[in-house]
């Protein structure tokens, strides 16, 4: 572990400018995920700026019918809320099926979804990555690929030498929920105040797989709304995994039903939380049997790159990915019906 | 045949006699351990599988705040004996896997020691490295024995002319491969040390987290050319094992080395998790070819197994997969091999039930392959099998009671009434089953001395408690030797100071140290009475202990598993799992069941989520943490339960008991096989057990 320097700043103002002032500054919320980085030497910051009691906590009501999550609100915290439960299941759902009690206490509305992609040559300082130090190459490609990508990759094979090659997928499940929901993102950086949609926050690997996010450097998420669903709209999350708690997603899915129209967003399958848009347009309308499901599926999963590797590589996560979303879409309409 | 003891204290469920200090966190660990001024070490590890080291250089480790020394291959002090490859340590600069230790920062806090082995840079001349276990390895080779000494190869008969006669009359012979994989002890304790070296005194004191003090002594003797009197080491306590503490690895030796290079500074050398993938030994993948015969009524003709798997270059380690398939069933024609590929791999050593662990997989399910093509219930099979005498050796058994086993076991989960198929909403469901078998073993050498003092009994003997709880039952067994209140007995363990104690591995901590207490307790009767004086004292041997050769001492079990596959996505779900086990009389039901559950749910996790990915380009284990080697969790076991016969053995020991640390994380894995076949008609032939090894067989 390098040594770093610490700060705690008096608001979210100053926590910004500090860190935009400084390159290789990050900022600190829950650290679940960047105190395993530093540790294991993947993070290497010089400044590590801490903001957890800087945004707010507050779970708060919003005039359209949605909710607004305080930046600082903990993932348990937004699982339990009562408002959160009745109208966003999906959001609950999918964070209390995120790492461990222990983690949800800790992570926050804020720092969730800025968890970075997860592959295990990214976290092994000994192994060549792209993400870690750009222009070495992607150890991943033609290795152990189980929780890697299968959309939104550079092409059928990618070349692992490439500098722009990264298969790694986006773990958490909450952003999988927020991406389905359509969710806002509100930030403070250093050229202001600005709203991401959620479904654009996170990037593919495109020429550059050091970057996770469209945040600019310092730029810090201040809260996230979440629209109103329309009334009688049904949502669920469903988290496929090798064990039943406290694993990564091979597959997840975060559906929203209402009226025969469907959102889909999957997890475990991309770079980023993947919106299923070309399966929404063909299911728009409905009718929504497992049959129409699968078939719209199978066309969202048309371009799907399996990777090839060690043990079998991720082909499974095709067939996989389809029938996960028809049972989700089915337990919605079952519901419904 | 043996005296038995009386049980009294035997028996009985008592508590752990450590159990409040652990809950309280107040058990100290090696590294732990409180001593003055500490020091830390970082070890280096290799980047490259086969190579040399051309330099280190460590100029900008030295030159951090608080770094003591740095040791490298080019510095380190020249080791009494390299005999033992893996305990070498910073003796050349061959590097012969990747991750091997090839240099220590010692410094005055663990952060400041990570930072400066994080900077020092290494320099290779890397070789090409063959690092792929394969069943076709051109550089395959038998090694003269398998682990525990037994024959490398056995041959009974002719299997392969029963195999190639066509069986008449509805007969039927297979022949299948079963693979299981690379496989981590992964104890919640990593391997750590805290050793304190006296130049003056030349005294080396080691707390070291080890299965057994002595043989750890004797090792570090070894390789350091100190006298047995010159080292004392000391471990309380153990936050398990699994049998990867069983023989020290290369860390010890690093510590003891840094230990030396800072004389009078206690030095605390703690391997990160990750690190003890490197490290701390696992358990070679194997690749079992099967071949079985049977006639028409599922009597076997011929039971043949044939494994391949791997050991490191530098040091043989030959896990005898092969073994238990040599008792456990009759047959006229037998046969067993064992071929092993040195590879540029680190060095696999013993894990829970060496042999018995993954060799009672395959076997285990040809049995319940061989079940279905003969169109008998799998149970039923295994009953016609059963052996009169050992198969090997030709000896009557001490006790066999798997029949038992397999029919309570039956009766309790409702085996009868099986579902074939059955889908109950969104998840087909299916049961299976398959044999348990560890052999009980004594080991040859073990000392306890018991002195009477103050009005209590005080017995000491180096044992071990991996949390198995060896600190509650000797004390049982002492006091029911003595005719003594339970209450009134102390054993210690734990420390070389105390009388030579074996290893507990081989299930033969019990056997052993219990026989050796027995016989001190007696002997103290016999020669002091009922009502002895404070201050006496005598010792007793395992050695002077009745000893049986001529019976086959063996425990055996039947697994039961209900599992449940999902319909769209494949998951597999355990929701019961049951053992019933024959192994001797029980001394701590509580402690027991502990065990024999532990090992279940070890063979649970073995069944459908450990698995240590091999990344052959580099040569490393790729998901080298417990975020990515995933370990069964408390959401993954339902209803498990452990039952046992009330079985009496006269041959085994003088408490009646057979060993019972490994015998529930065999056949397990076989069960969870059988019964997801039995859930969705996919047979799963190579571990683990994944959803995506049965997506393609759903509906």
């Amino acid at each position: 572990m390098k040594p770093f320097a610490y700060a705690h700043p008096g608001d979210v103002a100053e926590a910004v400018r500090d860190v935009a002032a400084e390159p290789n500054a990050v900022f600190l919320a829950g650290g679940t995920n960047l105190v395993d980085h530093l540790r294991l030497g993947v993070a290497r910051p010089d400044l590590v700026v801490d903001v957890r009691t800087l945004t707010s906590r507050e779970i708060t009501d919003l005039d359209d019918g949605g909710l607004r999550l305080g930046a600082a609100s903990t993932n348990s915290e937004v699982a339990a809320d009562r408002r959160v439960r009745e109208r966003y299941p999906v959001l609950a759902q999918a964070l209390l099926a995120g790492a461990t009690g222990q983690l949800r206490n800790m992570a926050t509305t804020g720092g969730n979804p800025l968890q970075r992609t997860r592959c295990p040559y990214f976290q092994d300082v000994t192994t060549p990555c792209n993400k870690r130090q750009p222009g070495t190459g992607c150890s991943a490609v033609g290795g152990y690929t189980r929780y890697h990508a299968i959309l939104g990759t550079p092409g059928a094979l990618p070349d692992p030498t490439a500098p722009e090659t990264c298969i790694a997928t986006h773990p958490s499940d909450m952003a999988v929920a927020l991406t389905a929901l359509d969710a806002q993102v509100h930030t403070l950086g250093p050229a202001g105040v600005r709203t991401v949609p959620f479904v654009d926050l996170h990037r593919l690997p495109g020429d550059d797989p050091s970057k996770d996010t469209v945040l600019e450097h310092g730029e810090l998420i201040t809260a996230i709304d979440l629209p109103p669903l329309p009334a009688g709209a049904r949502s669920a999350y469903r988290k496929v995994r090798d064990r039943a708690s406290y694993a990564f997603a091979l597959v997840s899915v975060a559906a929203v039903v209402h009226d025969g129209d469907v959102r889909i967003a999957l997890g475990g399958v991309a770079h980023k939380p993947w919106r299923a848009t070309r399966a929404e347009e063909i299911l728009r309308g409905g009718p929504l049997t497992d049959h129409a499901v699968r078939a719209a599926m199978d066309a969202e999963l048309a371009v799907a790159q399996p990777q090839p590797g060690v043990e079998g590589g991720n082909g499974f996560k095709i067939p996989l990915a389809a029938r996960t979303v028809a049972a989700t879409v089915r337990t919605l309409t079952e519901e419904q019906s | 045949m043996t005296d038995l003891l009386e049980p009294r204290a035997i028996g009985q469920g008592l508590v752990r006699r450590d159990g409040e200090l652990k809950v309280r966190g107040t058990a100290t660990y090696a590294v732990e351990t409180p001593v003055e001024n500490p020091a830390y070490c970082h070890p280096v590890q290799a980047t490259v599988a086969r190579g040399r080291v051309t330099a280190m250089d460590t100029a900008a480790a030295t030159a951090l705040d608080g770094v003591l020394a740095v040791l490298t291959p080019f510095d380190a002090e020249r080791l009494a004996s390299t005999e033992d490859a893996e305990y070498a340590v910073l003796q050349s600069d061959e590097v012969a896997f990747r991750g091997q230790l090839i240099g220590v920062v010692i410094a005055e806090t663990s952060e400041v020691a990570r930072q400066a082995a994080d900077s020092v840079r290494v320099t290779y001349d890397e070789q090409e490295h063959d690092a792929e276990l394969a069943v076709d390895h051109p550089g395959l080779y038998k090694p003269e024995k398998v682990n525990a000494g037994h024959e490398t190869d056995t041959a009974e008969g002719d299997v392969a002319a029963a195999m190639a006669t066509p069986q008449r009359d509805g007969g039927v012979t297979l022949e299948r491969t079963y693979s299981t994989a690379m496989y981590h002890n992964n104890p919640l304790e990593p391997h750590a040390t805290t050793a304190l070296w006296d130049a003056d005194a030349q005294f080396l004191t080691l707390w070291d987290s080890t299965q057994g003090v002595h043989p750890d002594r004797a090792a570090v003797c070894e390789v350091f050319g100190l006298e047995q009197e010159q080292v004392r080491v000391v471990c309380p306590y153990v936050g398990g094992g699994f049998g990867s503490k069983g023989t020290p690895h290369a860390n010890v030796m690093l510590a003891v080395m840094a230990a030396r290079a800072l004389p009078g500074r206690p030095v605390k050398l703690a391997l990160t998790r990750q690190q003890m993938f490197f490290l701390a030994g696992y358990r070679t993948p194997t690749i079992q070819q099967m071949q079985l015969a049977a006639d028409r009524r599922g009597r076997l003709q011929a039971i043949a197994i044939d494994v391949v798997e791997q050991t490191s270059r530098i040091k043989e380690f030959a896990e005898q997969t092969g073994v238990p398939a040599r008792m456990m069933y009759a047959s006229p024609n037998r046969r067993s091999t064992h071929r092993l590929a040195a590879l540029d791999v680190p060095v696999p050593s013993w894990m829970r039930a060496p042999g018995e662990c993954p060799g009672m997989f395959g076997p285990e399910v040809a049995m319940d392959e061989l079940a279905e093509e003969l169109g008998l219930d799998p149970v039923e099979l295994r009953v016609r099998n059963e052996p009169e005498v050992d198969p090997e050796t030709g000896k009557p058994w001490s006790s066999r009671n798997l029949v038992r086993c397999l029919r309570e076991g039956a009766e309790r989960f409702g085996w009868a009434e099986r579902p074939r198929g059955r889908r109950e909403g969104d998840w087909l469901v299916g049961y299976g089953v398959a044999s348990s078998v560890y052999p009980t073993m004594r080991q040859a050498t073990s000392t306890a001395n018991l002195r009477y003092a103050d009005g209590r009994y005080v017995a000491e003997i180096g044992a071990a408690d991996l949390g198995t709880g060896a600190w509650t039952i000797l004390p049982q067994i002492t006091a029911d030797a003595l005719g003594v209140d339970v209450g009134d007995v102390d054993v210690r363990i734990g420390d070389t100071q105390y009388p030579t104690a074996s290893v507990a591995g081989g299930s033969s901590g019990t056997n052993t140290w219990g026989s050796a207490l027995v016989v001190a307790a007696r002997a103290f009767r016999d020669k002091f009475g009922g009502s002895p004086d404070d201050g006496d004292e005598i010792s007793g041997d395992v050695d002077q202990a009745a000893k049986d050769d001529a019976h086959a001492p063996y425990a055996f079990g039947a697994q039961f598993v209900e599992a449940r596959v999902n319909a769209d996505t494949g998951e597999i779900r355990v929701p019961r799992l049951l053992g019933v086990f024959g192994v001797g009389r029980v001394i701590n039901p509580r402690t027991a069941r502990s065990q024999l559950i532990g090992g279940m749910t070890m063979g649970l996790s073995m069944a459908l989520h450990e698995n240590s990915v091999w990344d052959p380009r580099i040569g490393q284990v790729a998901n080298h943490d417990l975020a990515e080697y995933h370990i069964t969790v408390n959401a993954d076991v339902g209803e498990i339960e452990a039952v046992w016969l009330d079985e009496h053995d006269p041959y085994v020991n003088a408490m009646g008991s057979k060993g019972i640390g490994e015998i529930g994380i065999t056949g397990t894995a076989a069960a969870v096989v059988n019964a997801v076949h039995a859930a969705t008609g996919v047979r799963v032939r190579d571990l683990p057990v994944t959803l995506d090894k049965v997506l393609p067989g759903l509906p």
